[in-house]
């Protein structure tokens, strides 16, 4: 399960500079790339506080 | 002494936006005596905390101010390039040579050379000043929600706000996080470092989604554009203009406090060695350089869309190119600076008088703080608050450096106020006052502006200690001959 939200987290961090270097390069638009930084930053917030900075048992 | 004295004598100056101990640079730890070996970290572990730690909401003030002021393309780009290098420099061979020899804090190491008084000084500055980014750090999170709420950007020059919506959404974004704040920031702190990698992004995406509406479409395009349409070194009306050496004292002095200042002894005197200083270059060409260059290219935008729109206010900024996710940047940046800045401004008031409730220092710290966020003009005038600090804290960071290297070399005691025993050791605080003194000549005497002041009173402060010493410090062994 972890590894799938770590994947998913890395999905997301993937997301965010792809959709605005596709408006760049003239294939998408800023809307799309609007659309795009908010699912990537959703995907992010929701997966990585699951598999980042836990606290260990101790702390 | 009891605990919770020590922990409170020792407030660690942690840069907004990310809390040290998350990164286990506890500022509780080993506060009275050297890290053991045994304690130290790996590089990996700074480069992550720098990282973190330098990309934070006041780089969204800091590029559309540099654009604000007329930098070039040029001076910019180079500028920044230098500054930031000579901040790296500072950073490994003057704040981490010491730290890794000693493996004290400052506050340690300055209660050694000065006393005890000396600390409450310094805690008050501190806290003064921490209110102040406090302040900032809100009024960025706040102007957010000027987007929804449809409120009026405050102008470029206005110090005052423009109307009681404005003061409303201030008040109650800051009420929020002062309440986060004084019920402690562990949680806000660990949400920080979630956030971390994605601010980074997004910052580097405000880059990549501007190019297009400002006329690049390809990397070959970019250094013509950015000398015609983005820094075209016209400053705005009634603002000062900014040339290459502005803007490398700013990269470099902006952070002088934990540098020259000496306040990230606290993070070396973990390192195995003081080339691991060398990491701060992650969180100055990440944080000061890309950000600041993205930020900048943000406000482009906004002034090509509309040239009389002169307003640097990050929340309709970011929302103009990234939409929704722009206006969640802006707001969790501010938000996790302000609460551990707000937080430690509460301890740093604590530390004079520990008995005080932490959870009422810090929400006196809060309010202090969230009345200043009401005053546009502090986030009109960042670049010069953020001189202001180093300023008033970076003498202490040249008597550190002068004791450590010079002092014995002089015939004298290093760590004098330790050796005798006195509560006030005054030479440091004479330098200090002579440093701020020279500081204020220099600015209003002389006329030179506050991004230059840093070094002249850096040095003044050195060699000023160092004349007092030589002077008290003998009147000292006569009495204790006397005796």
């Amino acid at each position: 399960m972890k590894t799938i939200l770590k994947l998913l987290s890395a999905l997301a961090l993937l997301i965010l500079p792809v959709v605005p270097l596709l408006q760049l390069t003239g294939i998408g638009s800023a809307e799309l790339t609007k659309s795009g930084l908010l699912v990537g930053t959703v995907l992010w917030f929701i997966t990585a506080p699951f598999w980042m900075n836990k606290k260990t048992g101790n702390e | 002494m009891n605990n919770i004295n020590m922990e409170d004598k020792n407030v660690s100056p942690v840069e907004p936006g990310k809390s040290k101990e998350d990164h286990g640079f506890s500022s509780n730890e080993y506060e009275r005596q050297a890290v053991p070996e045994s304690k130290t970290k790996g590089l990996s572990s700074f480069v992550g905390l720098f990282a973190g730690e330098h990309v934070a909401a006041t780089e969204l003030l800091i590029g559309p101010l540099f654009l604000a002021r007329g930098v070039s393309a040029f001076d910019l780009i180079v500028g920044l390039f230098a500054g930031n290098l000579l901040a790296v420099l500072s950073w490994r061979y003057i704040t981490a040579p010491i730290a890794v020899k000693k493996r004290l804090t400052l506050y340690f190491q300055l209660e050694k050379i000065g006393g005890r008084a000396i600390i409450d000084v310094y805690n008050v500055a501190n806290g003064v000043l921490w209110c102040c980014l406090g302040g900032v750090f809100i009024y960025v999170s706040a102007t957010a929600l000027f987007v929804p709420l449809h409120i009026p950007d405050p102008l470029k020059t206005d110090w005052l706000p423009n109307g009681p919506g404005m003061v409303m959404v201030i008040l109650a974004v800051g009420a929020v996080i002062v309440y986060i704040a004084a019920k402690g920031y562990d949680a806000v702190a660990r949400f920080a470092n979630i956030s971390a990698p994605w601010m980074v992004l997004m910052f580097i995406v405000f880059g990549i989604v501007t190019l297009p509406s400002l006329g690049v479409h390809s990397i070959s395009e970019f250094w013509e554009v950015a000398n015609t349409s983005i820094w075209k070194g016209i400053p705005a009306e009634g603002a000062s203009k900014f040339t290459f050496w502005h803007v490398m004292c700013f990269a470099w002095f902006g952070n002088m406090a934990w540098h020259l200042g000496m306040g990230d002894l606290s993070i070396f005197r973990y390192a195995k060695k003081a080339s691991y200083a060398w990491s701060s270059a992650a969180g100055m060409y990440l944080g000061h350089y890309i950000a600041w260059i993205t930020a900048g290219l943000l406000y482009a935008v906004q002034l090509q869309a509309d040239p009389s729109n002169t307003s640097v206010v990050p929340g309709p900024m970011a929302y103009r190119v990234a939409g929704v996710s722009g206006i969640v940047l802006v707001i969790l940046a501010g938000w996790t600076t302000a609460n551990p800045v707000i937080y430690r401004a509460g301890l740093a008031f604590q530390a004079i008088h520990p008995k005080w409730s932490r959870a009422k220092v810090t929400a006196i710290a809060g309010v202090i703080a969230v009345v200043a966020a009401v005053f546009p003009g502090l986030g009109n005038n960042f670049l010069s608050i953020a001189m202001l600090y180093g300023i008033v804290l970076m003498p202490m960071g040249a008597v550190i450096f002068a004791d450590h290297y010079f002092i014995k070399k002089l015939g004298m005691k290093e760590f004098y106020a330790e050796r005798t025993g006195i509560l006030v050791h005054w030479p440091p605080i004479i330098a200090w006052l002579a440093s701020l003194g020279l500081c204020v000549i220099l600015k209003y005497a002389v006329g030179m502006e506050e991004f230059f002041l840093c070094l002249p009173g850096w040095l003044c402060s050195g060699i000023v200690y160092l004349i007092v010493s030589k002077a008290m410090q003998k009147s000292h062994k006569l009495k204790e001959t006397v005796v």
